[in-house]
């Protein structure tokens, strides 16, 4: 074991917000007091009975938590391997894990005073998530989406305007999720007074990335009580699709500690690690970006560079700090899964399951079809799934006919 | 240490008048024409030249610097030419402070100890770095000091009593009050308003202090002129030089000019202006 290894892995981040030498506060003198603010606007929530006991009640009857552990009996049948669970994240209200994010950070905004929510989002489902918690409790709502995104997550599209939010069509850059967060970070620069901005995953600067895992935490730690509960003990194994890192790092973290247990965060490879991708962790290396200090897809220069997936949900450069230090400790194996590999997943499990998955889990799934034939049947594996499909199904739909012609 | 920037502070004090800063993009539109740009700007009337390195993601900018950005990156701009830039405008001027401004990803990807020394060397005399506030001081501000390279800060509306000391503590050459809460190229801010900040901003220190963000023409200039100990333009002369690029966006005979007229328009505003009261 490398010498230098922490005595926990669960312990970070530290005051200034760095996991190792990941993470940090590298943004705008503009936005530095709202940080400060709202670092100990967090703390002193989760210090409060009140507010989890208040957030608890909403997870229950609003979000409809917990989200079931199921074991995926005919996958695991196929696959003739280790016995695989899906954490069913999908069926949580709004159809991913976006909203236990969502729903925390509303609820810090409450307390915060704040009544304008800005939000940044790839596939939408965290503009959903958004979307739907600002109309639940009357806040208003501005999405960015980059351009590229509206035209691909359409259905999410109508459904934020539906839920009354406005959704803004991200032209500079590569028009997908990076510029989004450009221009949300923008918004807020300009808009500091009223604006609280929503971050969707564990990224962005001090305290984003500790208080996004935390809101997600509950994945894993509902995990490893279903689990005793079915199986008289914990997994062997833990799975999950990794864009900035939230629903991984949500089942990942509160199992840190159990040196027995593997996990896996899979990136999106695109069309291939050696062409255009977005697994950062793969393909990239430490740099600066969106406020924090961690592994992204960079040229010599310093300058970043596009990501593609044809996930819009892992369609960016970069990843969140905590991970590319789960990474350099070790502790987590960073693996990928091509477009090619992730459509296949969605049509299996959708056949054999009868789940339709969002495209980022089917990243997720790609890679359980090869570690789970590998591993003996009494090997627990959970696999998160975070998002249902429905979304894709009209961009999956085009894809299989052009391929059929 | 006395820099290049204190030495031209000192001096404008003795006239008794405010500094005329600009910003443009290095490399904008292309790494030739740019230094052209660069070296007409002391005639022009620019006392001290903020120079943009180019990065994809520029948080802090509206559209006309992030174009520019992506324009200049387009023509082959880099951080070593940026650096190459300014040596070539150290070989006719050797007095006009030269202040690089951008975000922190090029550099830390180039190297921190060696683009100081590279820095130092070309002839550079001070560093904005938009996305290192004080709590990353470790990162580059405390090595630049240490080669003798001003690390000038942003001061915001969002900067209040309480934090002043924090941002100043190792800010030198100068402090840049951002005007507005916002990106470059927005609204403008009231002078009157921009007076008391920078009245608020001198209890703390005795610094220069230059306003920024929002300021177009040469009135407004003027109003800024006459609160504070400089004005920074440069978004208007981005969008100058834009304008007269030709429908590929490459420079014409006229971009130069373009830019130079512009801030000899500019900096008669500022030189119109009476001595912000000490």
């Amino acid at each position: 074991m490398n010498p230098n290894l922490p005595n926990s892995f669960r312990t970070g981040p530290d005051e200034r917000g760095h996991f190792g030498i990941f993470g940090g506060r590298f943004v705008a003198e503009t936005l530095m007091p709202l940080i400060l603010d709202l670092e100990k606007a967090y703390a002193d929530a989760k210090a409060d009975p009140a507010f989890q006991s208040e957030m608890n009640g909403y997870l229950k009857n609003y979000v409809g938590r917990p989200s079931p552990l199921y074991f995926a009996e005919r996958l695991t049948e196929h696959l003739g391997g280790a016995k695989i669970y899906f954490k069913r994240e999908e069926l949580n209200h709004t159809g991913s894990h976006k909203v236990n994010n969502v729903l925390g950070q509303i609820m810090v905004a409450r307390r915060m005073g704040k009544k304008r929510i800005i939000a940044e989002t790839g596939a939408g489902q965290h503009g959903v998530a958004t979307a739907t918690l600002c109309a639940r409790f009357g806040l208003d709502c501005v999405v960015y989406m980059g351009a590229v995104d509206v035209e691909r997550q359409q259905p999410n599209v109508i459904r934020m305007e539906m839920l009354g939010a406005r959704v803004v069509p991200v032209q500079s850059g590569s028009r997908t999720l990076k510029d989004a967060m450009n221009d949300a970070l923008r918004d807020w620069v300009t808009n500091v007074h009223d604006t609280f901005y929503c971050i969707g995953t564990v990224a962005g600067p001090h305290p984003y990335p500790m208080m996004v895992r935390d809101f997600q935490s509950v994945i894993g730690d509902e995990t490893r009580q279903q689990m005793q509960e079915i199986e008289g003990r914990l997994p062997d194994s833990l799975i999950a699709c990794i864009g900035g890192g939230s629903n991984a790092m949500g089942l990942f973290h509160p199992f840190l500690d159990d040196p027995a247990i593997e996990i896996f965060g899979v990136e999106a490879a695109g069309h291939g690690l050696t062409q255009l991708h977005a697994a950062s962790i793969a393909g990239g290396r430490p740099g600066v970006l969106h406020g924090n200090r961690t592994y992204l897809l960079m040229d010599d220069d310093g300058q970043i560079q596009d990501a593609h997936s044809i996930s819009a949900g892992l369609d960016y450069p970069g990843i969140g700090p905590e991970h590319s230090w789960l990474h350099e400790t070790g502790r987590v194996t960073y693996l990928s899964a091509t477009d090619d590999e992730a459509l296949e997943a969605f049509q299996l499990l959708s056949r054999l399951e009868g789940i339709i998955p969002a495209l980022e889990p089917a990243h997720a799934i790609a890679k359980v079809l090869e570690l789970a034939p590998k591993r003996s049947k009494d090997h627990l594996m959970v696999v998160n799934l975070s998002g249902r499909g429905d979304k894709d199904v009209p961009q999956v739909g085009d894809i299989l006919k052009g391929r059929k012609k | 240490m006395t820099t290049r920037i204190d030495a031209r502070f000192a001096e404008l004090a003795k006239q008794g008048r405010s500094a005329f800063v600009t910003f443009l993009m290095a490399g904008d539109p292309d790494p030739a024409t740019s230094i052209d740009i660069i070296k007409a700007l002391p005639k022009a009337g620019a006392d001290i030249i903020e120079i943009g390195m180019p990065f994809t993601d520029p948080m802090a900018d509206g559209p006309s610097i992030q174009a520019a950005g992506l324009r200049a990156l387009k023509a082959g701009m880099t951080l070593k030419k940026t650096l190459e830039l300014v040596r070539g405008f150290r070989k006719e001027d050797n007095a006009t402070p030269l202040v690089l401004m951008g975000y922190y990803n090029p550099i830390y990807i180039y190297g921190v100890d060696k683009f100081l020394t590279d820095a130092k060397s070309a002839g550079v005399d001070g560093l904005i770095i938009v996305d290192l506030p004080p709590e990353e001081d470790t990162e580059l501000c405390i090595p630049a000091m240490k080669v003798g390279l001003n690390f000038i800060r942003l001061a915001t509306p969002t900067t209040d009593d309480k934090r002043l000391p924090a941002v100043l503590a190792n800010t030198s050459g100068f402090v840049y009050y951002v005007s507005i809460a916002g990106i470059t190229g927005g609204a403008a801010a009231d002078s009157n308003v921009v007076g008391e900040a920078v009245a608020r901003i001198k209890r703390h220190t005795k610094l220069p202090v230059c306003v920024g963000f929002g300021i177009r023409t040469p009135d407004a200039a003027r109003a800024i002129a006459q609160k504070a100990n400089g004005a920074v333009v440069g978004t208007a002369l981005v969008d100058a030089l834009h304008a007269s690029l030709d429908g590929e966006g490459r420079a014409t005979p006229k971009t130069v000019g373009a830019v130079a007229d512009l801030a000899s328009a500019l900096a008669q505003g500022v030189k119109g202006a009476k001595q912000a009261a000490e």
